[in-house]
């Protein structure tokens, strides 16, 4: 049986990808390299790591919200995560996905999804589901 | 969220792409913090306007919207990152100058108008009591729903921007009566006067907000009287610290309120240490500063008396909105200011202008000045009265 989590639609759309999971919140002004999508938040579980293609699983957004801004600037050159999925959406990343037409769901226990696995996010109706 | 037939055909793309966008980011948000519905707004102040914070990425989205997006209400614009006829004396280099002009006229193209200012209300955009608003700009935000009495939350660029085109803003937080009741009391045990001591208080209090997740809205007793200019200054501060959107003081603002049981003591002593975390000790001072939020015609009027006949030895700015400067031109006050040797930033101020290593330490009246020019741009900071501010940059 496959298991899927029904959550709430932030930004429409659908998108299978490869998990990035981490417990910590992101802001993405100051905290994800714009022009390369890799995570330069000192001390940030994922400092190093790249967002590029991937399913970026967080809490919450953090931060100034010009951080809307680099979401846009790193789906506009493909360097941005293909969906996103919260616990919490708020405002900033919301209004990030919107203006870029990334697909994204919140209200999903993230902590039962861990990096690396196989994700379909159907973000239109709310639903994540392994695959 | 409860949608009406023209929202529904709004979200649907009947009304363009930039209409359908805004109505994307505002039914996204109404969902989000469950608002029940869109409520009407008459006055939208946008936030976001600087190059510096906007770069090619925050452009490219005002341009797309810009192709068939038109505002639908009466809609400002805060400060740019330069003065937008007098950038080259201020400094700013010509490919900074040319991003920036795209930025205002993008913005200016979606019908908005571009006042550049941080103080909409002394220009032109004054709502009044008990309206509906979309405001971005933090101190703005908490002087219309504080001083004026107005409702809006504390809106981004681009949620400020959407309201504008599409006339709404979804039903929640400080649009809501029950949301604006005050929480905890403070009694201010000392007497307060002028923007630089209520900039303090602002801090003073704003720490403590910051640092407690139970109350944001304070019901401030002890202050007997403030100027629009002393209540603008501490707006900017209280906001600043402590991300205060909302605040009631006894006697001197509109709103009704419960008022809270439990009240916290502001001494002079607690003044004190909030006044000494804004200075450092012998900050090496090169650069002087006034007009955060931006300079007022009475402030303008009273630095013209101020240094007349002198002449500043620092380089030394006053922000302000242009319609402001315009009549301090009329009435002589810019010529004898500038004739002391300070110069004019108009449409710009110093958080949002790049300014960064061109100067070492800031002396300013403004304790929302003090945080940004430490934090964005590494300066030292001296924070006192408007008159030791220009004492100051009469010194060697």
């Amino acid at each position: 049986m496959t298991k899927k989590f029904e959550g709430r639609k932030i930004s429409p759309g659908s998108v299978d990808g490869e998990a990035l999971v981490t417990s910590q919140g992101i802001s993405f002004y100051g905290g994800v390299d714009p022009k390369t999508g890799v995570v330069v938040e000192k001390d940030h579980e994922l400092e190093g790591q790249s967002v590029t293609g991937k399913v970026l699983v967080f809490p919450s957004g953090k931060g100034s919200t010009v951080g809307s801004y680099v979401l846009y600037q790193l789906a506009k050159t493909g360097k941005g995560p293909v969906a996103i999925i919260n616990k919490q959406t708020e405002t900033i990343v919301a209004v990030g996905c919107i203006i870029s037409e990334i697909p994204a769901v919140d209200k999903i226990p993230i902590d039962q999804i861990k990096t690396g696995q196989q994700l379909r996010v159907d973000a239109t109706n709310g639903v994540v589901e392994f695959i | 969220m409860k949608l009406t037939h023209l929202q529904k055909e709004m979200l649907d793309g009947k009304h363009g792409y930039a209409t359908q966008k805004s109505m994307e980011i505002l039914n996204a948000l109404g969902e989000i913090f469950d608002a029940e519905e869109m409520v009407p707004v008459t006055s939208v102040q946008i936030a976001g306007v600087s190059y510096a914070n906007l770069e090619e990425p925050g452009l490219d989205w005002l341009a797309q919207m810009a192709k068939d997006g038109r505002v639908r209400v009466l809609t400002t614009l805060n400060p740019a990152g330069m003065d937008l006829e007098n950038w080259k004396v201020l400094g700013i280099d010509s490919e900074f100058a040319k991003n920036q002009e795209r930025v205002v006229d993008a913005f200016a193209k979606m019908g908005i108008i571009t006042t550049c200012t941080c103080t909409p209300y002394l220009v032109g955009n004054l709502p009044h009591f008990g309206e509906h608003i979309a405001w971005a700009e933090s101190s703005a935000v908490c002087f219309a729903n504080s001083v004026i009495g107005a409702k809006t939350n504390r809106e981004g660029g681009p949620s400020a921007l959407a309201a504008a085109l599409t006339g709404y803003t979804p039903e929640y937080g400080y649009h809501l009566d029950q949301n604006r009741q005050a929480q905890i009391g403070f009694t201010v045990k000392s007497s307060i006067s002028g923007t630089a001591q209520f900039g303090t208080l602002g801090k003073a209090i704003g720490d403590i907000l910051d640092s407690n997740t139970e109350w944001t809205i304070p019901y401030i007793t002890g202050i007997p009287r403030a100027n629009t200019d002393e209540l603008k200054a501490f707006c900017a501060s209280i906001a600043t610290y402590g991300g205060n959107a909302l605040f009631h003081m006894e006697g001197l603002t509109p709103n009704k309120t419960k008022i809270p049981k439990e009240t916290i003591t502001i001494t002079e002593e607690d003044l004190e240490k909030a006044e000494g975390a804004l200075n450092e000790e012998d900050a090496a001072i090169d650069f002087v500063s006034i007009g955060c939020p931006h300079a007022s015609l009475q402030e303008i009027q009273y630095i013209a008396k101020l240094v007349e006949g002198k002449q500043v030895k620092k380089e030394t700015w006053i922000t302000t909105a242009r319609p402001t400067k315009q009549v301090a031109d009329r009435m002589g006050y810019t010529q004898t200011i500038e004739a002391a040797g300070i110069k004019f930033a108009c449409d710009t101020c110093c958080v949002v202008a790049p300014i960064k290593g061109r100067f070492t330490g800031l002396c300013t009246d403004s304790a929302k000045g003090c945080y940004y020019g430490r934090g964005r741009n590494k300066f030292q900071t001296k924070h006192c009265s408007l008159e030791e501010c220009i004492e100051e940059a009469l010194m060697q």
